[in-house]
């Protein structure tokens, strides 16, 4: 079968991520960014009808990433790195620079997404802006 | 591939004279193969009365969409499977908690039923990975679809002829303006481009609306979702409990205005016989 279709599990979760008000980030097993929902445009300063899906070698280059120190994140350093290697959720806090160039200090969580015959199919990720 | 219909209606098994033309008995279609193989799609009521033929089939291969009563209800009442002499094996979606075989049995044991699992014949079970197989010249793929609990629909192919069979199916639930991207589609690779697609066409748009997430199509969704997969025939499938042939006529004339000629409608009629 032609891998021109999302996994069923993949499409119902999209179609509730644009349902909810929690921010929603979702990726697929290789990391690419598939969608992000109306919650999350907010909070990452760019709509994603603007922005499409983004190939997983850019993902990376979408934003700045930092502790509160402002040393930078990268891989494992992150929630979603975390999860895309182990395949485990994962939590941290963290600043990071949007479209909009706003820094936000954020709390991010990571959930992988294992589909029946435990199909690791992806990721979703929520954040929300914290005091620090 | 030689398809033929024996059972169309959805939810339950229904009977009078207003279900004579389309069919009272639930999901059961039989597939006959290159070398006479059988393949079964559900087992529904219909499998009851599904004739195996003259020829001695010594292997019978069942592909359960899904374990919903209407789907796996006529099973104990295929005489095959109670045949040693008969090797069937039975396919349906894995579950991560139990095996196919124990969920089936949940069924197939008291207080719900007198037999036993360990009653029939020469049976084996296999959970089905989403993924491709194959069964003799068959080339199976089968994908998880809209439909509540763990549903596959399956695209079977064999000599470059398609025949796709969903027959629980709600491609449109939250869609906000459905059709969409196919990309975010359910059922979209499986259906697209099928010579022959077998499809849920259960509800009238009035009845879709009072009725969504329970898994079935309406009319004008399931033109949205022809046209934009494009099969070369569509055959309606899973047909309301509470429509009368006459509904049914009314629902299909429907429906075939909302195609507009993009795709041929063959009303699924119970009998009704169709060459892949």
């Amino acid at each position: 079968m032609p891998r021109q279709q999302q996994p069923v599990e993949m499409i119902l979760l999209r179609q509730l991520a644009s349902y909810l008000t929690v921010p929603i980030w979702l990726m697929d097993e290789a990391g690419n960014l598939l969608y992000y929902n109306e919650s999350a445009e907010s909070l990452l300063g760019i709509r994603f009808d603007d922005m499409g899906p983004v190939h997983a070698d850019q993902v990376g280059e979408m934003f700045r990433l930092t502790d509160f120190d402002g040393n930078p994140l990268e891989g494992l350093d992150h929630p979603i790195g975390v999860t895309l290697a182990k395949r485990i959720p994962s939590h941290r806090e963290l600043r990071y620079c949007g479209f909009d160039g706003i820094w936000r200090n954020v709390a991010v969580s990571s959930i992988p997404i294992e589909g029946q015959a435990r199909r690791f199919l992806g990721l979703f990720a929520t954040f929300w802006e914290i005091d620090v | 591939m030689r398809v033929r219909l024996w059972g169309t209606r959805g939810s339950i098994a229904v009977s009078g004279p207003g279900t004579l033309r389309y069919g009272g008995d639930t999901s059961a279609i039989e597939l006959l193969c290159a070398g006479d193989r059988l393949i079964v799609l559900d087992g529904g009521s219909g499998i009851r009365t599904l004739e195996t033929g003259s020829l001695p089939h010594e292997r019978i291969d069942i592909l359960l969409s899904h374990l919903h009563m209407d789907h796996v209800q006529g099973l104990p009442f295929f005489p095959p499977l109670l045949d040693p002499e008969v090797e069937v094996h039975v396919w349906g979606p894995v579950s991560t908690t139990r095996s196919l075989r124990e969920r089936i049995a949940r069924y197939l044991s008291p207080p719900l039923f007198p037999i036993r699992v360990r009653d029939l014949g020469n049976v084996t079970f296999h959970d089905v990975v989403p993924g491709d197989f194959e069964l003799g010249s068959i080339h199976v793929t089968a994908d998880l679809i809209s439909h509540p609990g763990s549903t596959l629909g399956y695209r079977l192919s064999e000599n470059g002829s398609v025949l796709t069979y969903m027959p629980d199916h709600e491609p449109a639930l939250g869609h906000n303006g459905f059709p969409g991207d196919p990309q975010w589609t359910s059922g979209y690779a499986l259906a697209e481009g099928a010579d022959v697609l077998i499809h849920d066409a259960q509800y009238d748009d009035d009845e879709y609306t009072e009725r969504v997430g329970w898994g079935h199509t309406s009319v004008s969704d399931l033109a949205e979702f022809v046209r934009m997969t494009s099969p070369g025939r569509l055959v309606s499938f899973h047909h309301d409990p509470g429509h009368d042939d006459q509904r049914l006529d009314a629902l299909h004339e429907r429906l075939d205005n909302r195609l507009a000629g993009c795709t041929e409608l063959i009303p699924g009629t119970t009998g009704l016989v169709v060459d892949v």
